[in-house]
């Protein structure tokens, strides 16, 4: 009985515990996760940035930064009969496109964009000028120059606003029908680890040391997600944390009651000669086996109440809702909390113990 | 023949909201491998006299010799050595445990001080079982086992550490007269066979009848101790 409740205990916890931090991770592996951390950008009048090589470089030695993309971004339209459709005009080396916003796996027909007179566009952009691959693209620039691209592909971001406002094209496209010369707009950066944005933009701006740039990161612009994934987070350690008192008090409960069962048999055992710290000593290790057991369980059990949840909730296309992180040092930690809960349940049990007489229990008969 | 157990002077006062002196000014003495009974009416404190002899209780006066060591200058820890090594209990319940086999039961006082039991202890084990009449059982847990049964491991028991003493408080009270006969007769081998010293409380004649001594206890002060 004290092992099933110790193992449902730590099931809890570690379902509990896994489940919210896979939320969260997938939360902000979905939100953030194909997009910049960090983007740095002109804080001049003027958007564009030159000698951005240099920034570039010093950017590439810092340890956190995953990725690093340059882009030569503006604004341009489509004219489609009497309407025009503004949109994005955003170039990028492809593979460094890709390595942020994951754009190979995220085109559904055609090919990325080689040459410059290729571009890829959106989903939604797509069902609104109702093209197809090979088609012509005339894209007019504010100036009222024009320039016309081949479509190699498209793509599908899962954000409507994307997929109806960016073309993608090369670097060298936009920076040539922008007239930027070799200048970009901005460095745009994922990290290994998406909460250190903060700390590195600050140290990317302790670095680059120039007032012509600003440095963005997802945290500053995420405020409210942050707050919400914290408080879960909060949430999530007070729920872990009753279930520990609880396992403990109620180990300790059922223990102590052993005591009071088992006196008779207690009682006997020191008359035969067990000392009394051996005697106490039982509780203890009865603690501690309790709990080696019921912890393991309880992380088998845990793991495959995650698992059965993960399988049994997906979306319509069959895909999981929540991608699951399995972390080992959390697993480890609460099997280790559940075992030293169990050894320390087992304290009340063992001063009973000790203070107990054998005169006492048998003259009680 | 030398004494193995000696008593001077014992008192025993219960503390409480009224204190009561239950034994007073008690001398004892009693021989090594001799058979002994102590009778006398309930409450007359002839079980309080039995434990401060095994070490369970202590005086309140006076001063109780095991083996010629006074015990009133031992701490818990000596006197549970003393109790596992020399002293064997058998009470009225047997208190045996009962997720254990009787032969579990019967290794448990040579296991607190040894762990593993060896093989001269498993034969002397064996040898218990035989001569009780037990053999049958020794390997079925203690709630399968009739009343007789139970209290005859529980003998086994008292005897696997080879004690010099046998302390046995009413050991036959919650049995029929056959078993009784049978448990008395196992005694007075054991007493002849090991050189045990016995010492039975008890308040049937019969039982006390069938040992070399009685002493009867009444009102806490020795009434009579006849050697037969």
């Amino acid at each position: 009985m004290i092992i099933i409740g110790i193992a449902i205990a730590i099931s809890i916890q570690i379902f509990v515990g896994l489940l919210i931090n896979s939320l969260q991770k997938t939360l902000v592996d979905r939100t953030i996760g194909n997009s910049p951390q960090i983007t740095i950008l002109s804080s001049t009048d003027i958007s564009t940035m030159r000698d951005w090589e240099i920034l570039v470089r010093e950017m590439g030695e810092i340890d956190q930064i995953k990725t690093l993309a340059v882009s030569a971004t503006a604004s341009a339209f489509i004219e489609d009969g009497n309407r025009n459709l503004p949109i994005i005009v955003r170039g990028f080396n492809f593979d460094d496109v890709d390595s942020i916003y994951n754009i190979r796996d995220s085109l559904y027909e055609g090919r990325p964009y080689q040459s410059v007179r290729e571009v890829l566009i959106g989903k939604d952009l797509r069902e609104d000028l109702e093209v197809d691959v090979g088609d012509k693209l005339v894209v007019k620039t504010p100036e009222g120059k024009e320039a016309i691209f081949i479509i190699s592909g498209f793509y599908d971001l899962g954000v409507a606003s994307i997929n109806e406002s960016w073309i993608l094209a090369n670097l060298e496209t936009t920076q040539r029908i922008f007239n930027f010369g070799n200048r970009i707009t901005s460095i745009e950066a994922t990290m290994t680890d998406v909460f250190a944005a903060d700390t590195t933009a600050r140290e990317i701006e302790k670095l680059l040391d120039n007032d012509d740039i600003k440095v963005n990161n997802w945290k500053e612009q995420n405020e409210e997600l942050l707050s919400g994934l914290e408080g879960q987070r909060i949430s999530s350690i007070v729920i872990q944390v009753v279930i520990i008192a609880s396992v403990v008090i109620a180990i300790s409960s059922v223990l102590a009651i052993t005591v009071l069962q088992k006196s008779k048999e207690i009682g006997i055992l020191k008359a035969m000669g067990i000392k009394d710290l051996a005697a106490s000593l039982i509780f203890i290790y009865e603690g501690f086996l309790v709990g080696l057991v019921g912890a393991t369980l309880g992380v088998i059990l845990g793991l495959g109440l995650l698992y059965g949840f993960n399988a049994s909730t997906t979306s319509p296309d069959g895909v999981a809702i929540v991608d699951l992180y399995i972390e080992y040092d959390f697993i480890l930690t609460s099997w280790f909390i559940g075992l030293a809960a169990s050894t320390f349940a087992g304290i009340l049990p063992a001063r009973k113990s000790l203070k107990l007489s054998p005169v006492d229990v048998i003259r009680e008969g | 023949m030398s004494s193995i157990i000696e008593l001077k002077n014992v008192d025993k006062i219960y503390t409480g909201a009224v204190d009561t002196q239950v034994l007073f000014d008690i001398n004892l003495s009693f021989d090594s491998s001799s058979c002994n009974a102590i009778v006398g009416e309930s409450g007359s404190g002839k079980s309080t006299l039995l434990n401060i002899m095994g070490t369970l209780d202590k005086p309140t006066r006076g001063e109780v010799f095991i083996n010629g060591i006074k015990i009133g200058d031992m701490d818990k820890n000596k006197l549970a050595e003393l109790r596992n090594e020399s002293i064997g209990f058998v009470f009225q319940f047997h208190y045996l445990l009962p997720e254990f086999t009787a032969l579990e039961n019967v290794l448990i006082p040579y296991w607190i001080k040894n762990r593993v039991a060896s093989k001269e202890t498993m034969e002397k084990a064996n040898e218990l079982f035989e001569m009780l009449g037990i053999t049958r059982w020794k390997n079925s847990l203690v709630t399968k086992m009739s009343g007789g049964q139970q209290q005859r491991t529980a003998i086994a028991r008292a005897l696997i550490n080879n004690p010099k003493i046998l302390i046995a408080d009413e050991p036959t009270g919650n049995l029929d007269s056959e078993t009784t006969n049978k448990i008395c007769g196992s005694f007075r081998e054991i007493n002849q066979r090991f050189g045990t010293t016995f010492i039975v409380v008890t308040h049937d004649r019969q039982v006390a009848e069938k040992t070399d001594r009685i002493i009867e206890i009444r009102d806490g002060k020795i009434e009579k101790d006849v050697l037969k």
